[in-house]
């Protein structure tokens, strides 16, 4: 089998002009996408016959939190990646993620209180996947922390590796604490075996907004690892060429 | 011929032997244990049923907070002195000879917390018929966390005050042994049958004896490149 398409992925500059080739690709769509799905989740569905329009933060909510999760998943490949083929490249895309899967778990977290205030009558509940969101983020501070304390990027992109790694572990417990244990967090109404729990006109927007947030975080990951590529070829010829195009 | 037992047993030997010679650096752990722990009833109040409510609890966060402080130790000599470089070298396997370090650390950090836990326990109103499970529960607690702490302290070596990155590496990780620790230590002062928390404990050791040697390895010798 041929390979060379994969190791092509190693060399800066191929990626540099893929990563800007795709980007308007990715964000076009992901604007037109939110955008719909927001006009279809805020205006057109209808409101909970029990949450009344309480429940339309999902419409972020839902999104984030999944990409909070996606964020690190594709981290700890991408650190395994580049731990296993020494590839700087997926260490670039591993040290890009930690920053946007952060925020999204601050997103996922935020709109998650804000919606608990009203519907359960608190801000914060120390719930399994209230905790297990939490802890998410502190590894994802931890892994920011670690990669800063380290001065030598190679041993960083490598010990922070192995960290993004161990904290796999975590990504299970969040998505499965709310089967696993009694939550006051409901059960999940979309990603489950069978007929979703949800009602079409109330789901459609939904499914556009993942689609729409996963986009958004592909687009988000190519602009970053841009300047993480420029940052770390800073010295390299090719890039006062591209800077001073 | 020194086989994989005799080389563990060679690096609990020596580690035990260097701990008992500088008997200080054992004793802080149970030191800081035992003061943490006595903060409480003074700032709480030295009510008793107070003091059992929040034993467990207590009694949790003394231990990991207690076992922290020592896996700071962990490698820092040893990775100073240029023990661990040799390690490497010796050709044995890396994996195999930081867990036979992990254990004589539980042996000398966990087993004395959860031997120590007793005192600190009837110090917060527990009866004594409680103190058997306490004691389990804190030792097999502790082999997860001393496992754990194998891998933080791995990541974290060669960095300058890596003190306060190492708790914020190994706390969010230690979390389901916090929670599941203080429930088990919960049920033995309530009477209870403390089975269920006890097979999470050991089901987390389990899964720490299986998969944190490795990474510690992998962590240990990206730090020695």
């Amino acid at each position: 089998m041929d390979w060379t398409w994969f190791h092509r992925f190693g060399s800066p500059p191929h990626l540099y002009g893929l990563a800007r080739r795709l980007t308007p690709w990715f964000a076009w769509p992901a604007a037109l996408l939110i955008a719909i799905g927001l006009y279809g989740g805020l205006v057109l569905a209808p409101p909970d016959y029990q949450q009344g329009d309480g429940f339309r933060i999902i419409y972020v909510h839902a999104p984030s939190a999944w990409l909070s999760l996606m964020a690190y998943t594709w981290m700890a490949v991408a650190a395994a990646i580049g731990l296993v083929w020494r590839m700087k490249a997926a260490h670039a895309a591993a040290a890009s993620c930690a920053p946007i899967g952060a925020w999204f778990t601050v997103a996922a977290l935020g709109t998650g209180m804000l919606w608990g205030k009203p519907m359960w009558g608190t801000y914060w509940a120390w719930d399994p996947r209230l905790t297990a969101e939490l802890v998410l983020l502190f590894l994802y501070l931890g892994y920011i922390g670690l990669r800063s304390a380290i001065e030598d990027p190679q041993r960083a992109d490598r010990t922070s590796a192995v960290l993004a790694i161990v904290g796999v572990v975590n990504v299970p417990i969040v998505r499965y604490s709310v089967e696993w244990w009694n939550s006051i967090h409901q059960a999940p109404s979309v990603m489950k075996f069978g007929k979703p729990s949800i009602s079409w006109p109330m789901l459609t927007p939904l499914l556009i907004m993942f689609i729409g947030f996963t986009l958004l975080f592909v687009a988000l990951l190519l602009v970053r690892l841009r300047g993480e590529i420029l940052r770390r070829e800073r010295r390299a010829q090719w890039v006062a060429e591209v800077v001073t195009e | 011929m020194s086989g994989v037992w005799h080389c563990a047993q060679l690096v609990i030997g020596r580690d035990l032997r260097l701990a008992f010679r500088n008997r200080a650096q054992l004793l802080h752990p149970l030191l800081f244990f035992g003061i943490v722990t006595t903060l409480f009833p003074l700032a709480l109040s030295p009510e008793p049923s107070r003091l059992r409510d929040v034993a467990p609890g207590v009694l949790w966060v003394g231990a990991l907070l207690a076992s922290l402080l020592a896996i700071e130790f962990l490698f820092r000599e040893d990775a100073q002195d240029g023990t661990l470089e040799q390690y490497a070298l010796s050709g044995r396997s890396l994996t195999w000879l930081l867990f036979a370090k992990t254990v004589s650390h539980w042996l000398l950090s966990g087993l004395p917390l959860a031997l120590a836990s007793p005192v600190v326990a009837y110090g917060l109103a527990v009866s004594p018929g409680a103190m058997p499970g306490i004691v389990a529960s804190v030792a097999l607690g502790t082999i997860a966390l001393s496992l754990l702490g194998a891998v933080s302290a791995g990541l974290t070596l060669g960095i300058k005050r890596g003190g306060a990155l190492l708790s914020l590496l190994t706390l969010p990780l230690a979390v389901p042994l916090l929670i599941f620790g203080a429930q088990a230590t919960a049920r033995a002062i309530a009477g209870a049958d403390m089975s269920a928390p006890m097979y999470f404990l050991a089901a987390c050791a389990v899964l720490g004896i299986t998969l944190a040697p490795l990474a510690a390895a992998a962590a240990v010798r990206i730090s020695l490149e």
